[in-house]
């Protein structure tokens, strides 16, 4: 149910972008809504994190991953279990660019009554492939919003489509991530565990972003549009003065309400797990917590059994076992 | 109630039913829950909402606003713990903790997984807390929160021990030991404890320590072992208690005085500081080194954990040295000096036999016995006779939060390479970082729910058993003293013929002490000679 729901949920935003643009609702479907959808993104995204911001880190609790720093001939794992900002955020940037924790993965299998534990990369391999390509694809399409094209955004796109196959050419990064989307979908229906574990929220996102990058394959191979009446739309809404030139291809505007659709959705989503990894105290804490004081503000003091009250209560026995008392 | 054989226990099927989670009940099995929190030991430390209720009934006695309660209790956390409002936010359920987890591996019960063991609070936060769940309710993920959920939490969150092995491999490092922990406080803002914790919470508030051991009857057990020293080392100590002036106050659990096998070890402690000729005491009072107040409540682990420094503010010692234990470790190096530092009463740990400096406890002001014993072997400050443990094949069990709270991987292995000859490491992904949970952590080491405690303890013991069986291990140290309380059980059922043994007693062993006799002994009593003999 989960997963056709989500399906349909996708099918519906396409329908309705396509009855739009079919009714010329073009400044509707080309202006308005990617300015409302963005803005739902900005402003959603940033009250999630400072949401999230206000609540406090009361204690120092990373997960060690390695050696910890104690004596000096005992060398310590500095990005693993790390003690220094430097270390600390050598760990982030492992974590947030390479899923250094996902590539720990590993697999369990019972085989004749033992546990047999063994590496498994394809989860990491493909969700790297996946992020990555979803990245370059993002950088990408900078070059339709302003004029001229920095020359780092051509940069990525003549690597991106150094392939030279087929005219326009392919581009990798549209191959990954349809390969990357369709590994994270696939898994979700055909192990058992994942699929126990997906809610409709797992499978939303993949058949919206397979629907984004299927529109926009389509939009560059199948269905041709007028990229220069694109260039001229997406700068005008860059510039903040919209104009909507005619003769755009209709599948624009569906790859518009589907791309609106997904910054809509995603400061209410699991996807902010992207502003979440950040903040994420097990992992972006130093494991020094005996050597500085770590201050929790919202500490309290608390009634304890005082050591007084100790040996009122038992004054007679400890004496009779030749204890030391504070009053005789 | 018996315990099903290990045929029965190592069937597990890791495919979980067709059935979705949400649309399944819990369903409550005798063998795999503890019993409930007697109201007294509840009203003894002021916690609220005591009352008599049994996990087998219809009703459970919740006090009448009891959602209220709960709610009201997350929406206070939330606004404490960044932790807790990430960990409800952001998780993809992307699977890669469900087989990490030991209570999965050993049950298959598919919400032992850690995700679905978040997720039962997770739905509830979603329901309630976000305004997609509000609206959607159940497409969003959301559910209601009814008395049935309330027992699933109880029943599951008390299937968790805060190991954190999920954690590690969590790609936004969500730890299902904050949501654990989170959870356990709800439920005991409802008064839904288990005795097993409640009743070693309120012995150690009141008395001192978890068994309830009063003063004279904790300094009897140690007299007992001091005259088991004599007999089997020959060598006549004299420990202190709660002596003022001391340099050094050392805290240890105290499963360590009174539960074999960590006898031994409190034995080995005891032999190693008269070797070194230590200023130390032992305090009746802060008699605990363990808190299971932190698997109540952070108040709760702050009102135990206060007595460490109450007392050696009051004996005025310089440095407190910790005794073997995980969870202890948990608290002193992540939350001590937070709840109840700064204690800058004390001086910055400096051996005294060798003069280092233990930089990294400078603020905390507490060193763990491995680190202090590693240092001493490092100086050559300890005369070791290895073949004395030549009988032995040992391997090291990391114990969780040692490792994965801290990262003491290499202080133990270096101690047991210089009192041991043979060491064993067992398979590379259940050790160090990757280690598994002895299975009974976080207070689960009770009786009656020993099945659980048995397929929790599979992961590890089959690790074990690999190394018995490879290379005839027949010893599983560790630093812990819930692991020295519950491994030998676990031994037992899963790999009968493995001992289990704290470090410092390997290191007491192998130890050759002033006056002392020809060692015919080991600490157990056992003779040597024909320990070697079998071996």
């Amino acid at each position: 149910m989960a997963m056709t729901f989500s399906f349909f949920a996708v099918i519906a935003i396409v329908v309705v972008a396509l009855i739009g643009a079919l009714s010329g609702l073009h400044f509707v479907f080309g202006v308005i809504l990617p300015y409302a959808a963005f803005a739902i993104f900005l402003v959603g995204f940033v009250n999630k994190v400072l949401n999230w911001a206000s609540s406090p880190v009361p204690f120092r609790i990373p997960t060690t991953a390695g050696q910890q720093k104690t004596l000096p001939w005992i060398s310590d794992s500095k990005l693993d279990n790390p003690t220094t900002t430097i270390g600390v955020i050598g760990r982030m940037v492992l974590e947030i660019l390479f899923f250094r924790s996902l590539f720990r993965n590993t697999s369990t299998e019972l085989r004749s009554g033992n546990l047999v534990h063994g590496p498994a990369k394809w989860l990491w391999l493909f969700a790297l492939i996946f992020h990555w390509s979803f990245l370059l694809i993002a950088l990408r399409h900078l070059r339709l919003f302003v004029e001229p094209v920095p020359f780092l955004i051509q940069g990525i796109e003549s690597i991106d489509g150094m392939l030279q196959v087929g005219s326009p050419p392919i581009y990798i990064s549209d191959l990954l991530i349809i390969a990357g989307v369709t590994f994270l979908f696939m898994r979700r229906v055909i192990l058992p565990r994942i699929k126990y574990i997906s809610l409709a929220a797992d499978f939303f996102p993949l058949f919206l972003i397979f629907a984004i990058a299927a529109t926009g394959i389509l939009m560059r191979f199948v269905f041709r549009v007028d990229i220069v009446g694109i260039k001229t739309l997406l700068v005008s809404l860059a510039n903040f003065s919209p104009v909507v030139p005619d003769g755009i291809g209709v599948i624009f505007f569906i790859h518009v309400a589907l791309v609106s659709a997904l910054m809509a959705y995603f400061p209410f989503s699991k996807l902010m797990h992207m502003g979440g990894v950040f903040l994420s105290p097990t992992r972006n804490m130093a494991n020094n917590s005996r050597a500085v004081r770590h201050i929790n503000p919202w500490n309290y003091p608390v009634k304890f059994h005082h050591y007084d009250e100790y040996e009122d209560h038992f004054r007679d026995v400890m004496k009779d076992a030749g204890l030391p008392l504070e009053k005789e | 109630m018996s315990t099903p054989k290990t045929k029965e226990t190592s069937r597990i099927d890791f495919n979980p039913p067709s059935e979705g989670w949400m649309d399944t009940p819990v369903k409550i099995k005798p063998g795999i829950y503890c019993h409930p929190a007697k109201p007294e030991k509840i009203k003894d430390v002021d916690m609220p909402n005591a009352h008599s209720w049994s996990p087998l009934h219809d009703d459970w006695n919740l006090p009448e606003n009891w959602k209220e309660i709960f709610f009201e209790g997350m929406r206070e956390r939330l606004d404490k713990h960044r932790s807790f409002k990430i960990f409800m936010d952001i998780c993809v359920r992307c699977g890669a903790c469900a087989d990490k987890c030991h209570f999965f591996l050993g049950s298959g019960d598919p919400k032992n997984m850690p995700v679905v063991r978040a997720e039962l609070l997770r739905s509830i936060y979603r329901g309630e807390f976000t305004t997609a769940g509000r609206i959607l309710g159940r497409l969003a993920g959301g559910r209601p929160l009814t008395k049935d959920v309330i027992k699933e939490l109880w029943y599951y969150f008390f299937q968790c021990t805060e190991c954190r092995r999920c954690s590690l491999f969590c790609p936004y490092g969500i730890d299902t030991a904050e949501v654990t922990i989170i959870g356990r406080e709800l439920l005991n803002l409802l008064g839904l404890n288990i005795n097993w914790i409640q009743e070693p919470v309120s012995n150690c508030y009141n008395i001192g320590n978890h068994l309830g051991l009063k003063p004279h009857t904790f300094k009897e057990n140690i007299e007992y072992l001091v005259d088991d020293i004599e007999s089997y080392a020959g060598v006549r100590i004299n420990p202190t208690f709660n002596r003022k002036g001391a340099e050094i106050l050392f805290i240890t659990p105290s499963g360590d005085v009174f539960a074999d096998p960590g006898l031994y070890t409190m034995m080995g402690y005891m032999m190693l500081f008269e070797h070194i000729g230590l200023d130390y005491t032992i305090s009746t009072y802060a008699s605990e080194g363990g808190n299971f107040g932190f698997f109540t409540s952070f108040e709760m682990a702050k009102r135990l954990n206060s007595k460490m420094y109450h007392e050696a503010k009051r004996i005025g010692a310089k440095w407190i040295l910790g005794g073997e234990c995980g969870h202890m470790w948990r608290v002193v190096n992540q939350y001590m000096d937070t709840f109840n530092g700064p204690a800058d009463f004390m001086e910055e740990p400096v051996s005294p036999i060798t003069g280092t400096k233990f930089e990294n406890a400078k603020s905390t002001k507490m060193v763990h016995i491995s680190e202090f014993t590693a240092d001493l072997i490092k100086h050559n400050k300890l005369k070791l006779d290895k073949s004395r443990n030549d009988h032995l094949k040992v391997t090291f069990h990391d114990s969780c939060n040692p490792a994965r709270a801290m990262g003491m991987l290499e202080e133990p292995r270096y101690i047991i390479n210089n009192v041991c000859n043979y060491f064993y490491e067992m398979p590379e992904n259940t050790i160090r970082e990757q280690t598994f949970c002895c299975g009974s952590g976080s207070g689960l080491n009770a009786s009656e729910n020993m099945e659980i405690r048995l397929r929790g303890g599979f992961p590890r013991a089959n690790a074990v058993k690999y190394v018995h069986e490879k290379f005839g291990v027949n010893c599983l140290a560790n630093v812990c003293a819930i692991d020295r309380a519950v491994l030998p059980a676990s031994m037992d059922y899963w790999v009968p013929g493995v001992n289990v043994a704290g470090i410092s007693e390997l290191v007491a062993n192998a130890l050759i002490m002033e006056g002392e006799n020809e060692r015919e002994y080991n600490l157990r009593g056992e003779e040597i000679a024909s320990l070697k003999e079998e071996a």
